[in-house]
């Protein structure tokens, strides 16, 4: 009994540290080059990496392409968060492992891709049948020896979003072309406007737009230097495009105009159910958002007009691993997702808005109309403001980080009080220390 | 011949009573190396480069600049300080709170088992649950705080943008959250203490709230000590609650000016926003140099109180 009690723990022990030797050998890495995908008895998986609603899945896309190559198999990974998605991202590109065959890029992270990790992405400027993307957009994935890192998915041309009730109850003008009159060109007219809203509307708590950073956003997005020259060096502190847009969204705030709002945060949602502000600068795919947050009760109420200025805010596009197994047949997935025939499809189910010059000449783009903004005609506003952004825009790697501390910048005066100046030396700093 | 298998099975008896313990034990450590031991070594040596986590396999030896920078840091102490405030105004009220939560739940009272589960369900409740009702609570235009606030004629609060508003109201959180945990230990805490005490200090003519004074609080005293020293560690770690206040960029930051970010806030914003994965190490070995000044602190302070009361004593 004595002894077989002793073999037991002696045994046992032996389980024991074996079991704590394995869990250590587990955690070393497995096969650095396997993505998921590959080619087993003429069958093909293509894995995918994906965030936010890029709507191909949602949309059924995938589910139409497997139907038409029925030896496909596509498998996609969808992160909720593009932040998120982007730090694993990162981590696996430099692991070399976890990597999917396709892998989504957000058009702020684009230009550090480009910079940094140009040879784990498969060039994609020879796929036959790519030549319908608007010049600017396929620009911001190509490196500087003409390689295409990505496809660009959708784009986000800017308008102004207005409250028509709001407008009349004002004095002002209520029509789209009318409206778009009273700030063609220049974004200051639009900041007059808002003066002349501010002193003709007889009522409280209505302010002429959400948040100075909105405002300070768009004019930014709508040149072709922004945070950054060719060099790579930053030159927010010179380009007078900044420093202007920076005055003017600070004398919108210190004028009172704004309603003191983050876009997208608590407030921001009611404010759009409930009237808190008559104007936002909207992105075509904030569209969908309004009209989700502001409710049927608001059907007819809002409407859009062009912007002062064509810009875009935001976008993606798709780009495809060198080390994939099965690079060719994830080139022509990528290539055939991103077509303008399904990119018009995506724009009528989700309001993803077309990278493709070709698309936005489908006439179920342009003459698009959107019934909950008074029957706007989004596809022709939006196209406009597309085609007017220049073609070449030079990229920052951390311009999603800038944006952030200039939109916290103006926080700090329009909420906290602080004077123009102290809140630009913070910012200054802020960036200083989040580029250094 | 014999005398070798006597030897072998000597040897093996030796290993087996000596040997056995240690492998026995062995899983606990080798997880520890794994995941507690190497991590710390290697985020102090990550701390001595300059690294970003799109280029982890590029490490840039800079030696101490890491630390010496975060030494002139502005905002390294602007976290610490509001580490710190928002510790002492978490802390003391929720504990103070349990006290008293503890000893209504100690008197006899119709339905008690109730009362019991409703002060352990806000600790049932998941950080991010919590955190963002309270969020939508304090909201500035449409938040019932403000509301109520207006129903008794006093201005809205702009709870996120306001520095001490802010601390307040992720305080609230972790109060709601705590109160009850904290409470029935208390309360358990508080049955063993014997009843003959209570009926000796009645008898010499203590009133409640003398005997709650001088009979409860010492018998429970090493469950407040506890229960200090665990809000003490969970004040330090604040972060989830302010991260989700702040809501996006603004969280990450602690707010616009900064206004609640905490150190482990600032970690994060160094490593996942600015993806400086050396600066971050150096916030997280900050810390924990930080942790172990407060331990030898404590130490010393305890020692020469104890130092004290012998002297007095002789």
């Amino acid at each position: 009994m004595s002894v077989r009690k002793t073999m037991t723990r002696r045994s046992l022990a032996v389980v024991a540290a074996a079991a704590a030797l394995g869990l250590v050998a587990g955690c070393g890495g497995s096969g650095a080059a396997d993505t998921g995908g590959g080619i087993k008895d003429g069958k093909v998986t293509i894995t995918m990496g994906l965030y936010g609603v890029m709507g191909f899945k949602e949309a059924g896309l995938l589910e139409r392409y497997e139907k038409e190559h029925p030896n496909v198999t596509i498998k996609a990974e969808i992160a909720g968060d593009e932040q998120t998605y982007y730090t694993a991202l990162q981590t696996h590109l430099a692991a070399g492992s976890g990597l999917k065959d396709i892998q989504g890029i957000e058009v702020g992270r684009a230009k550090e891709l480009v910079d940094t990790r140009a040879t784990t992405f498969a060039d994609l400027s020879k796929v036959p049948g790519t030549g319908h993307f608007l010049p600017w957009k396929q620009n911001q994935v190509t490196t500087a020896d003409k390689k295409v890192i990505g496809l660009g998915t959708d784009i986000g041309p800017m308008a102004v979003c207005y409250r028509k009730d709001l407008f009349a109850q004002a004095g002002l003008p209520t029509d789209r072309e009318k409206v778009a009159e009273l700030w063609a060109g220049d974004w200051s007219k639009y900041v007059d406007a808002g003066r002349k809203f501010k002193s003709g509307f007889k009522g409280d708590g209505v302010a002429f737009m959400d948040s100075a950073s909105g405002l300070f956003n768009a004019m930014i997005y709508g040149s072709s230097r922004q945070f950054y020259d060719t060099k790579g060096e930053l030159i927010h502190r010179k380009n007078p495009v900044v420093t202007g847009a920076w005055d003017l969204a600070a004398e919108a705030a210190s004028a009172d105009l704004t309603a003191k709002l983050r876009q997208f945060q608590p407030g921001w949602d009611p404010g759009l159910a409930n009237g808190t502000f008559a104007t936002t600068v909207c992105p075509a795919w904030m569209l969908a958002h309004i009209s989700e947050k502001a409710g049927p009760k608001n059907k007819g109420k809002w409407d859009v007009a062009k912007a002062p200025k064509g810009a875009n805010w935001g976008g993606s596009f798709l780009g495809v691993m060198e080390q994939s197994p099965v690079k060719d047949e994830a080139k022509k997935l990528v290539a055939w997702l991103t077509a303008p025939e399904q990119q018009a499809y995506l724009f009528e189910k989700l309001g993803n808005f077309p990278s493709s010059e070709k698309a936005l000449k489908a006439p179920e783009v342009a003459d698009a109309k959107s019934e909950y903004f008074s029957s706007a005609p989004i596809g022709e506003i939006f196209g406009a403001a597309a085609r007017e952004i220049p073609d070449k825009q030079v990229l920052g790697r951390k311009d999603g980080t800038i944006k952030d501390i200039f939109s916290q910048g103006l926080t700090l005066i329009e909420a906290q009080g602080k004077s123009k100046d102290a809140a630009w030396k913070t910012t200054d700093d802020r960036i200083k220390k989040a580029t250094g | 011949m014999a005398l070798q298998t006597y030897r072998r099975r000597t040897f093996w008896h030796r290993l087996d009573v000596r040997g056995a313990p240690y492998a026995f034990v062995a899983p606990f450590f080798v997880v520890f190396a794994a995941f507690s031991f190497y991590p710390l070594l290697y985020t102090a040596w990550i701390s001595l480069h300059r690294v970003e986590l799109s280029s982890m396999d590029l490490m840039e030896w800079v030696g101490l600049d890491n630390f010496t920078a975060l030494w002139v840091d502005e905002r390294f102490w602007n976290a610490l300080a509001n580490t710190f405030t928002l510790g002492v105004l978490s802390t003391v009220p929720q504990l103070l709170m349990a006290l008293g939560l503890a000893h209504l739940l100690h008197y006899r009272l119709r339905g008690s088992a109730f009362f019991r589960v409703a002060a352990l369900t806000p600790y049932a409740t998941s950080v991010g649950a919590a955190a963002l009702v309270f969020t939508m609570l304090f909201e500035r235009d449409f938040g019932m705080i403000n509301w109520l606030l207006g129903l008794v004629g006093m201005d809205p609060v702009n709870w996120e943008n306001d520095k001490w508003a802010a601390q307040l109201a992720i305080s609230s959180i972790v109060i709601w959250r705590w109160t009850g945990y904290n409470a029935l230990l208390y309360l358990a805490a508080m049955q063993a203490v014997p009843d003959e005490r209570y009926e000796a200090a009645a008898l010499d003519g203590a009133s409640r709230w003398q005997q709650f004074r001088m009979v409860t609080i010492p018998g429970i005293r090493s469950t407040v000590v506890f229960t200090i020293v665990l809000s003490t560690i969970g004040a330090t770690q604040l972060f989830g609650e302010p991260l989700i206040f702040g809501q996006g960029p603004n969280g990450i930051t602690g707010g616009a000016d900064n206004q609640y970010q905490t150190l482990g806030l600032l970690l994060y914003e160094e490593g996942w926003k600015n993806y400086q994965m050396g600066r971050a190490a150096t916030i997280a070995w900050a810390m924990f140099l930080l942790l172990i000044l407060v331990f030898v602190a404590q130490r010393v302070v305890k020692r020469l109180a104890a130092r004290h009361v012998s002297r007095s004593s002789q």
